[in-house]
């Protein structure tokens, strides 16, 4: 073990009791998270057996990851209303409404005033979108915050009103198409980074690692705290970047299909090569954009006031009220960010579809909460991370885009993504309860 | 809170010579049931005042009027003679009142840094979070208070009593408060560690902090207070010199609201 000079280490491990519990505080990672990206990897290879090897391919990965996105997007700010001991139930109804919304004022309101496929068309709905999100999830926020209504009958209840709502304006219509630009949210080969735009995402994200623990490292030792051994850090820094550049190079071995390549190179005016175009797809959109949602949900959760505040009521209520912490405004943010959140899914999930339908979101809250609850959140408050939840929602993906895969029907999936649910939940408290004692 | 010109028998401060806490006529109400009844209390700087009283009496639900925990229905409350109104524990910390309360109000699933500096973390310019300054202030406060304490990254759920005691006491004291409540601070540990909080709360004292300490424990008192204030049943029995009084007197002050004057042989004979 290497320590820095003038640096107080933490304690060493006996050299013979070097458990791997011991090698595993050294690293100071989250060992629950680890927990889950194994679940993750024998999940994988389960399907891949199973199904001949056609899990784990480009092609699948790519999609399981635009699959997950949008869920994923929700379970970060799902995280937040759970750990501050509340609930929405309402998100799948917002996301249908801000969907619904979104799309009527790219396909309907403004070509009927200025003409279709305008400029801004995109910025607008997205924006107008993000902002009746956030009004909506405000509103609902000061019901529970300020109205002393529990969340669950808050929630319960703009379930069915926004729904409802959605119904009421659209008449049962089918809305579509979406306005071309607003479209490459929703991710496919042209609405993906492409080869070099995803090596240089996986590059950035990369330096952002190494800065993050170099930052970090220099500023416990201007303190004089103890800090991780080196070696320990040096590993976590090659982990971290290795699998950012894996990722990156799965998604870039995935080619655009034929057909799109054909027309590509017949739009611009280049000759069909003898083995073909290979184009590589590259990081989807959607999911460049839950990676952004991700990293900023985190940084709010952890580095911000308003994070720390979310957790401080989660643990507890009356510490919180007592230390000065303004719970209220603080419960009221967690849902306008929720709000918003769902906006973002709902351009994800409408410009995948290019149409908005009625439906839109139904039952997805269940997924929203299960991917938060499977990523560690508790719903006795106070504990739960963001990446936890995002990987939480990967995990719900892989199981049912896997069963798609091997044909399980639809009932029978749900019973499957029920009982994981349940079982990862009950695991979750006997190690609990095993590691308090 | 309403202010009411509660006439009240307490003397008028002299001119620059104004308690550091006058807490006038304070009344509190949970629904129809009085908790505390016109109750009048003084504070110097540099003193330490007991609130004693058997279960019920009112002493937390009068000094959590101070700390804003939950504002008196009425009365007043000056602070260095001045007036000041606190509807919230953020308008008590502004004004220098610190409390630790019994049930010490830690969030449990945040390290020790968290709890110190919870509501009033630090931030880096961008506005982020400073852990390592923070770490850094609670590790100086804690090494004044509990040298042995090196849990910096754990959340204080997995804390023993004293430890947790210690952070709720950091936190008090690290934001240099003029005024600190403490609600049965040695309720919960053990006899080294008790040792350890009159020892502070006698150098916080000549540090010139006003102390209103609540206990049941009439030693602890004794040992600590300089005056000591009696409450029964909301209302105040009244408040004594340590110096003039015996712990028998006190005792009746408690369970039979009698002041020492009136107290009899047979009063004393019936505690015991």
């Amino acid at each position: 073990m290497t320590q820095s000079p003038g640096v107080v280490s933490s304690p060493a491990p006996e050299p013979q009791s070097r458990s791997v519990r011991s090698l595993l505080s050294s690293f100071e990672v989250d060992t629950r998270l680890l927990g889950m990206i194994g679940a993750l990897a024998v999940i994988w290879v389960f399907f891949n057996i199973v199904s001949g090897g056609s899990f784990i391919t480009p092609r699948n990965l790519y999609n399981l990851s635009v699959q997950s996105a949008s869920v994923a997007i929700m379970a970060t700010g799902m995280v937040l209303i759970i750990v501050s001991r509340n609930i929405d139930l309402s998100v799948g109804s917002m996301l249908g409404f801000l969907g619904y919304t979104m799309v009527m004022i790219q396909a309907v309101w403004i070509p009927s005033a200025l003409g279709f496929e305008q400029p801004y068309t995109w910025i607008i709905a997205l924006a107008a979108g993000i902002a009746l999100g956030a009004l909506i999830g405000g509103f609902q926020g000061v019901l529970v915050a300020y109205g002393g209504i529990p969340a669950f009958i808050v929630t319960l209840g703009g379930l069915l009103v926004w729904r409802g709502l959605i119904f009421r304006y659209a008449q049962g219509q089918t809305i579509s198409p979406l306005d071309t630009t607003f479209r490459m949210l929703g991710g496919g080969p042209e609405a993906s980074l492409g080869a070099t735009g995803s090596w240089i995402i996986g590059g950035l994200m990369c330096v952002g690692i190494v800065y993050t623990l170099i930052a970090g490292r220099q500023r416990r030792r201007r303190y004089e705290f103890p800090v991780r051994p080196m070696w320990a850090e040096a590993a976590i820094g090659i982990v971290g970047c290795l699998a950012v550049l894996v990722a990156v190079w799965v998604a870039n071995a995935y080619p655009w299909p034929e057909q799109l390549a054909r027309d590509y190179a017949a739009a611009h005016g280049i000759a069909w090569p003898e083995g073909g175009l290979v184009i590589p797809v590259g990081i989807a959109y959607p999911v460049l954009i839950m990676i952004g949602v991700g990293l900023v949900v985190t940084y709010m959760a952890t580095r911000r006031r308003f994070g720390r505040y979310v957790y401080a009521i989660g643990g507890n209520p009356d510490a919180a009220e007592l230390g000065g912490i303004n719970v209220r405004r603080t419960i009221t943010g967690t849902f306008v960010l929720m709000g918003i959140l769902c906006a973002v899914s709902a351009a994800v999930q409408t410009a995948r579809l290019n149409a908005a339908v009625t439906n839109l979101g139904v039952s997805i809250e269940l997924d929203v909460i299960s991917a938060a609850v499977i990523g560690g959140t508790s719903f006795s408050g106070g504990i739960g991370t963001i990446p936890g939840a995002i990987l939480g929602a990967v995990v719900m993906q892989s199981l049912r885009s896997g069963m798609l895969l091997l044909n399980v029907d639809s009932p029978t999936q749900d019973i499957v993504v029920g009982s994981v649910l349940v079982i990862a939940v009950g695991f979750d408290a006997f190690l609990h309860r095993r590691s308090a004692r | 809170m309403t202010t009411s010109s509660t006439p009240t028998d307490a003397p008028l401060p002299a001119p620059g010579a104004a308690p550091l806490v006058e807490m006038r006529g304070i009344r509190v109400a949970f629904g129809g049931v009085h908790a505390v009844e016109d109750v009048t209390v003084t504070l110097n700087a540099g003193e330490v005042v007991g609130l004693v009283g058997g279960n019920g009496a009112g002493k937390s639900t009068l000094i959590r009027t101070l700390s804003g925990a939950h504002p008196a229905d009425s009365g007043q409350i000056l602070i260095d003679g001045q007036p000041v109104t606190i509807s919230n524990p953020r308008d008590a910390k502004a004004l220098g009142i610190e409390t630790i309360y019994q049930t010490l109000a830690l969030a449990d699933n945040i390290d020790a840094a968290g709890n110190v500096f919870l509501g009033r973390e630090l931030r880096s310019r961008m506005g982020s979070l400073d852990a390592a300054a923070m770490e850094s202030a609670t590790r100086k406060v804690m090494g004044r208070l509990n040298p042995r304490f090196k849990n910096f990254k754990t959340s204080v759920k997995s804390l023993s009593g004293g430890q947790r005691q210690s952070v709720a006491i950091a936190r008090a004291i690290h934001f240099n408060a003029r005024i600190l409540i403490m609600d049965e601070p040695t309720a919960a540990l053990g006899p080294a560690e008790t040792a350890q909080v009159r020892e502070l709360v006698a150098q916080l004292k000549a540090e010139g902090l006003g102390i209103f300490l609540i206990s049941h424990d009439i030693h602890d008192v004794f040992d600590l207070a300089d005056r000591i204030t009696v409450m029964l049943q909301g209302r105040l029995v009244g408040t004594v010199d340590k110096e003039q009084v015996t712990q028998d007197e006190v005792l009746a002050m408690i369970i039979m609201g009698k002041h020492p004057g009136e107290v009899t042989q047979k009063d004393i004979a019936a505690l015991h």
